[in-house]
């Protein structure tokens, strides 16, 4: 099938920007008059062309139920939603398909493996370990499991930079621990946790670890079992698929002994009112009819970003990164939160006198996007002792020129409230 | 376009009661506090009202919030202080028109005075509920109060 964006794969030692701007066609729309220059792409990231092609496509061509019929089109709908499974199968360089769950987002897949394993293997007087730097979607379904459980949730503390205190990650490992929950990259800090090697420090105990991936799978190349995870996560809609669909990796053996998680149509073998046969992996897992657009879906942004070198991706990126937060803090009364050593595209930032809806409201006018609040992370706001920051963020699309935007933009806003 | 909306809603009016918020103190011997708290923002306030049978004789606030939010408890308190319960009431309404960018504002331009510096927020309607957060808890304070005298 031909494809409908601007790139192909080539060999390059820099980004093509232009070809791949061209590629996300909303990022040339105008916002209050002025270009769009959009940088919270933590929140989510903007969809290129094959991948809004591929959903039409799907749905002019291709659609009928998975799973459930003999017909040419629910064959061809199977066959489209089961390429996808593999495809992110070997994006995350899983074992096999059958660890590939799809479900609506990474909140979706912590809930699952919360209410499944959790409840399995959590009892009274355990500990499940999360860290300080968590998004809340990786707090509150550990929570409730603790509640009912009357287990205890264990946080490990981060540093004034935003780093995890491994010693201190090590230390809460305990024979008590049943699981630790621990996010590869931070959204509201844009540290990057060193999950490898924290993984090692709980296996070395016999803890299985949940990495919660939604920000780090934008960012860089993820391979569950060189990271050894047992359980990884991550939403679509932040690597350029569509809202709707996201990924639970586990391995076999832990989502074997895991009871389901929905009953419902697909998710058996046999139905009697005395007992159900469950289904294998994955289907056990995929109770009623999926997201089956958004899977294709999924798989297209994947064929995307596949088109580039990491390494070069990586590369702009962080150069982006170095870039902004050289020029920001350069500007007085400006803050940057998060100085972790390893960052992925997030800078958090707060400015003296200066509330960060306000620097939001300024920066929207000259067509900017960021985000600004607590980034559904309170406890990381509350560790600095403020109620919110503004945030940009990057993705691969993203220019040297849009940088300069936003430090213009910030320095209009003390303009504006009178402290230049 | 966008920068004259810009100096609409950032009126000079507004960033000085931001920068120097006016009767922005705990009250002791307040008759009804109330916190107000915007979950989205995580602008978060406590409104104080001393009455006086139908009368506030004090208001102040404390709290945290965006410079919308501050002005707007700030102005409020200056206008509401000395007015009856209906009166406060009757700001209320025509506040929340202003903002809301409603033409039946209830009033003039004049007659809003000071007020009349939260037209521009009409422009920006995810500021709305900024402005507006200081008057609700007000209301609810009020309110409060109209409970505990009814149940004596
Ligand atoms: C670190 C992290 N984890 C989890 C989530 C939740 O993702 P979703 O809302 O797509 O389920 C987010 C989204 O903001 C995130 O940044």
């Amino acid at each position: 099938m031909k494809t409908t964006g601007i790139m192909t794969k080539q060999t390059v030692f820099s980004l093509p920007l232009n070809q791949i701007r061209k590629d996300f066609p909303i990022l040339s729309t105008n916002v209050h008059g002025k270009p769009l220059v959009y940088l919270d792409n933590a929140a989510s990231a903007q969809k290129p062309l094959p991948v809004i092609d591929a959903i039409r496509r799907y749905y002019l061509t291709e659609h009928s139920n998975v799973h459930r019929g003999v017909h040419y089109l629910s064959e061809r709908a199977t066959g489209k939603y089961e390429a996808a499974r593999s495809t992110v199968k070997k994006f995350l360089n899983a074992d096999s398909e059958r660890e590939i769950i799809f479900v609506r987002g990474a909140t979706e897949a912590i809930n699952l493996v919360a209410a499944t394993f959790g409840r399995v293997n959590v009892q009274a007087g355990d500990e499940v370990l999360i860290t300080e730097l968590e998004h809340h979607s990786n707090i509150v379904p550990w929570q409730m499991l603790c509640e009912e459980k009357n287990a205890l949730l264990r946080v490990a503390p981060i540093n004034d930079r935003g780093e995890v205190i491994l010693e201190e990650f090590d230390r809460l490992l305990s024979k008590k621990t049943k699981i630790a929950a621990i996010s590869h990259v931070s959204n509201a800090l844009g540290t990057v946790n060193p999950v490898k090697h924290m993984i090692e420090m709980a296996h070395r105990k016999g803890i299985p670890v949940l990495v919660d991936g939604a920000q780090a799978v934008p960012h860089m190349r993820i391979d569950v079992r060189d990271l050894d995870a047992d359980f990884y996560v991550f939403s679509s809609h932040k690597v350029f698929g569509p809202t709707g669909i996201g990924i639970l990796y586990g391995k076999a053996g832990f989502l074997e002994s895991m009871p389901p998680y929905q009953g419902g149509g697909d998710m058996i073998k046999s139905v009697t009112f005395e007992k159900t046969i469950f289904n294998d992996l994955p289907y056990k897992f995929e109770a009623g009819t999926p997201d089956i657009a958004g899977a294709v879906g999924l798989a297209a942004a994947i064929d995307y970003i596949n088109l580039f070198d990491w390494h070069v991706v990586e590369q702009h990126e962080q150069e982006l990164l170095r870039h902004a937060q050289e020029k920001l803090a350069a500007i007085s009364g400006l803050h940057i939160i998060g100085e972790a050593a390893e960052k992925a595209g997030v800078v958090s930032f707060i400015m003296d006198g200066i509330h960060p809806h306000d620097i939001g409201t300024i920066l929207d006018q000259d067509g900017i996007a960021i985000r600004t609040g607590h980034h559904c992370a309170q406890p990381v706001m509350k560790r600095y002792g403020i109620p919110a920051t503004a945030r940009a963020s990057f993705a691969f699309y993203n220019t040297r020129e849009e940088i300069e935007a936003l430090v213009k933009g910030v320095l209009n806003v003390k303009e504006i409230f009178g402290h230049v | 376009m966008s920068d004259l909306n810009l100096k609409a809603l950032y009126q000079e009016i507004i960033l000085d009661h931001n920068r120097n918020p006016r009767n922005f103190k705990k009250m002791d011997d307040a008759s009804c506090s109330v916190d107000g708290y915007n979950p989205l923002c995580g602008d978060h306030y406590t409104i104080f009202l001393k009455l006086d049978h139908d009368i506030i004789r004090e208001i102040s606030f404390q709290g945290s919030g965006c410079a919308i939010s501050k002005a707007s408890a700030s102005v409020m308190s200056t206008v509401l202080k000395g007015k009856t319960r209906a009166e406060a009431e009757e700001w209320f309404e025509k506040f929340h028109h202003l903002v809301r960018g409603e033409s039946n504002s209830g009033g003039s331009m004049d007659e809003l005075g000071k007020l009349a510096a939260f037209a521009g927020v009409s422009e920006f309607p995810a500021r709305v509920k900024c402005a507006i957060l200081p008057w609700h808890t007000m209301k609810n304070a009020l309110e409060e109060k109209k409970e505990t005298v009814s149940t004596e």
